[in-house]
């Protein structure tokens, strides 16, 4: 007789204990769920989410040191003559507070930015015609993601005032424009040039530079080429430059994390050897008490080999419903996720991608193989008289 | 009448298979809590011994960061005229103008390169942290000379000894390895202010000022003085206040590894509520015997319960365990009030251990609790029938 015959007595042996099929499927699920996000939460950390063609041909300059390093305005000219370079923005971080810093919610990136390129470097950014030119007229005009908006209750025409730290001065911005940014991430964009003539009026410095250039290649093609002439071009000088994709940009931020890549390696670890013993457990207690049921099993002509094969099954189908649990579970907090106030905002591209759910389904499989494994070899191979005999 | 704890014992030494596996479960789950919290502990640790008492951090008003704050020369002067200042052995007055840069090095953990934070100071800056040299020397005035902390040492391939660190308008010999302590100074690379500070064309301004009051009593008055007086237009905060402010740079790891240990523990419950359900169920005759005898609903409860706990106890001390080596391994995190890593060691506190003992035992209430109330809720009769 073949296993895949015995599939309804593998169903139904699977849920004879019910309170324990739920509870060790319960426990899967949780641990599984908790691996898919650790799985999720590498790749989206560590290879990126998914790149839009916007994002795909977008490249951040920075000073190579470090980001609180300025580099000089008279690099445009230069980056633009660079051949594959389609067009240059710049940016400037301001740091600074917005009513009371020591509430973390109330941290987001804010940025000096030209209106009239803004949104040629962000495509992707959508955002009505009427408010796109209040804020290339308004010179305290300010623009805010909808996430960010919706956030603090903002409408168009709020008074926003940003308390300098970097810059000694105080920004009184106007809202102007709302704009849908599709990965939900916090970010305002203020004036660039209201930046630089209040830094002048203040009488501190001539702002003669910007933290980061926004340089747009014109083929995904040539981005490599196009960051390798730009750091090439300023290595000697006295501003020497870190290019890069947009991607590799904030993959660099990870590290700031302490050393992810080993801590997730180690949970995933520790959590994968956690399951392998709760279904362990499991199915060495359910063979256990049906030794006899074995031995009766065997006197009907079941060979050693089906009755193998039926213990890794039950194995198997209750880890598999456990695995693929834990995977809507894990896809139910990746959606939650989304909407969540969370400082690391890469983390809101999390997802349960088809590689994911197949490879955790995997594991839950061979968990659920190998755990069965020890104890249906002994009741595979336990003597018929010996079972029949067995109490207890 | 309480059932002997013994009777407990026994019954998991005899199931010692489950036992072990439920209790790895459990002290793995442990593990991870501790682990998590000797990364909080250390990153505490580090920071509360960073910093003198008596010292204040003179920063740019409305700087919350060295690395943002910029204080002129004409300022220093000024201020270091304060009759409240400590001096030292040689009568200077004992406040020490640094600026802060950064420099990205590759380090064991990140190839791709971290930022590491280079303080240019003057001797009394080193004198003012209490900092001893450890391999080599310290760096000379007028030569292009650091010195580098000895996390730094430890961490980065390129920062040793005799290597050269490009940055700024060209190359630094490292000559030197310093120990400051317990404290985050360990994780910085020091030069001489007056070097570096034209490398960066600062040559009229520096980023901080570091001073020391002469005792307790003044430490207040000199700050009031400095942070009232308008030609400074700087803001003095005590050192230790600065730095144990960040401590929540550690906030994001802390978090995800409390969220991880929490769920763990959800499916660790489930685990041991499994073994108790089936420990109970196989001693169905003997719950009935001990009721026969005369224990009451309520003992046989504390006794599966207690059983339990001794379950979870031993995958609590497991999961200590588990976790002690990582004690004293160095590691670095990022900080976004600095831009640059703060390096610390791990610290496996007494504290952090109890945590995860109690932890362990509530997922054994949890675990227990319903099997246990099965079990004292059995009928006599029906129980001494089962098989």
């Amino acid at each position: 007789m073949n296993v895949i015959n015995c599939l309804p007595l593998i169903t139904k042996n699977s849920f004879r204990n019910r309170r324990r099929s739920a509870l060790t499927i319960g426990s899967l699920m949780v641990s599984l769920c908790l691996l898919v996000l650790l799985m999720a939460m590498y790749k989206v950390l560590f290879y990126g989410g998914e790149q839009t063609p916007a994002q795909a041909v977008r490249i951040l300059m920075r000073h190579k040191v470090s980001l609180a390093q300025p580099l000089p305005l008279a690099y445009e000219g230069k980056i633009r003559q660079v051949p594959g370079v389609k067009a240059v923005s710049l940016r400037q971080w301001f740091g600074g507070t917005y009513r009371d810093a020591r509430d973390t919610r109330n941290f987001f990136p804010r940025f000096g930015a030209r209106p009239r390129d803004l949104f040629i470097a962000y495509p992707e950014y959508e955002i009505p015609e009427e408010q796109k030119q209040a804020f290339e007229r308004e010179r305290t005009g300010c623009v805010a993601s909808k996430h960010l908006a919706e956030k603090f209750g903002w409408q168009p025409g709020e008074r926003i005032t940003l308390v300098g730290d970097i810059f000694p001065i105080t920004l009184e911005l106007k809202l102007v424009g709302i704009f849908d940014e599709p990965n939900k991430f916090d970010i305002l964009f203020f004036n660039w040039d209201y930046l630089r003539d209040s830094l002048k009026a203040a009488g501190t410095f001539d702002l003669d530079f910007t933290s980061q250039y926004l340089v747009l290649a014109d083929s995904p093609d040539n981005v490599s080429r196009v960051v390798k002439t730009i750091d090439d071009m300023f290595d000697n000088s006295p501003f020497p430059t870190k290019t890069e994709s947009e991607l590799a940009f904030v993959l660099s931020f990870v590290g700031f994390l302490g050393n992810l890549k080993l801590f997730l390696l180690a949970i995933g670890g520790a959590v994968t050897f956690t399951i392998l013993l709760v279904s362990a457990n499991t199915l060495s207690m359910s063979v256990r008490e049906r030794i006899r049921e074995v031995g009766v099993l065997k006197t009907l002509g079941f060979t050693p080999g089906t009755i193998f094969g039926i213990l890794l099954g039950e194995g198997a189908m209750i880890a598999i419903i456990g695995g693929a649990l834990g995977c809507a579970m894990a896809q139910g907090f990746c959606v939650m996720l989304r909407n969540a106030p969370i400082p690391i905002q890469q983390l809101k591209a999390m997802n349960v991608t088809p590689l994911i759910f197949a490879i955790s389904l995997l594991i839950a499989l061979l968990v659920g193989l190998i755990s069965a494994m020890v104890p249906a070899a002994g009741a595979a191979r336990r003597p018929i008289l010996d079972s029949l005999r067995h109490t207890g | 009448m309480a059932i002997p704890i013994a009777y407990n014992l026994r019954n998991l030494v005899v199931r010692k298979t489950t036992t072990v596996m439920t209790a790895v479960g459990i002290g793995l789950t442990v593990a991870v809590l501790v682990a998590d919290l000797a990364l909080v502990e250390g990153l505490r640790t580090a920071f509360k011994a960073t910093g003198h008492p008596l010292q204040l951090v003179v920063m740019r008003k409305g700087s919350n960061a060295e690395l943002n704050s910029t204080v002129t020369l004409e300022a220093f002067q000024i201020l270091k005229a304060e009759p409240r200042l400590a001096v030292n052995e040689a009568r200077e007055p004992m406040a020490s103008p640094e600026t802060l840069t950064i420099v990205n090095l590759p380090s064991v953990d990140s190839p791709a390169g971290m930022n590491l934070t280079v303080r240019a100071m003057s001797q009394v800056g080193v004198e003012m942290r209490g900092a001893k040299i450890k391999q080599g020397r310290w760096f000379q005035s007028g030569q292009r000379e650091i010195v580098v902390g000895k996390s730094v040492a430890k961490r980065y391939p390129n920062a040793q000894p005799g290597k050269l660190v490009r940055f700024g308008r060209g190359e630094w010999e490292v000559v030197g390895v310093f120990d400051a302590g317990e404290s985050t100074f360990n994780g910085e690379i020091w030069g001489e202010l007056n070097q570096i500070g034209a490398d960066f064309n600062r040559q009229d301004t520096v980023s901080s000022v570091l001073v020391r009051a002469t005792d307790a009593a003044s430490l207040q008055g000199l700050k009031n003085s400095l942070n009232d007086d308008r030609r400074l237009g700087v803001e003095a905060m005590p050192e230790r206040e600065y730095y144990e402010l960040q401590t929540s740079s550690g906030a994001p790891l802390q978090i995800f590894g409390l969220l991880v240990a929490v769920i763990m523990a959800v499916g660790s419950s489930f685990a041991a509520m499994n073994t108790m359900y089936a420990a109970v169920a196989r001693r169905a005759k003997e719950i009935g015997t001990l009721r026969v005898l005369g224990f009451s609903r309520g003992s046989i409860l504390l006794s599966f319960l207690i059983e339990s706990l001794l379950l979870a106890l031993i995958g609590g001390v497991f999961g200590c365990l588990l976790a002690l080596p990582i004690n004293g391994v160095t590691t670095g995190i990022g900080s976004f009030a600095t831009f640059s890593e703060i390096a610390f060691d791990f610290r496996v506190s007494p504290s952090g251990m109890l945590a995860g003992i109690i932890f362990a035992l509530v997922v054994g209430v949890i675990g227990g609790l319903f099997p246990a109330g099965s079990a004292a809720r059995k009928e006599i009769l029906t129980a001494l029938r089962e098989i």
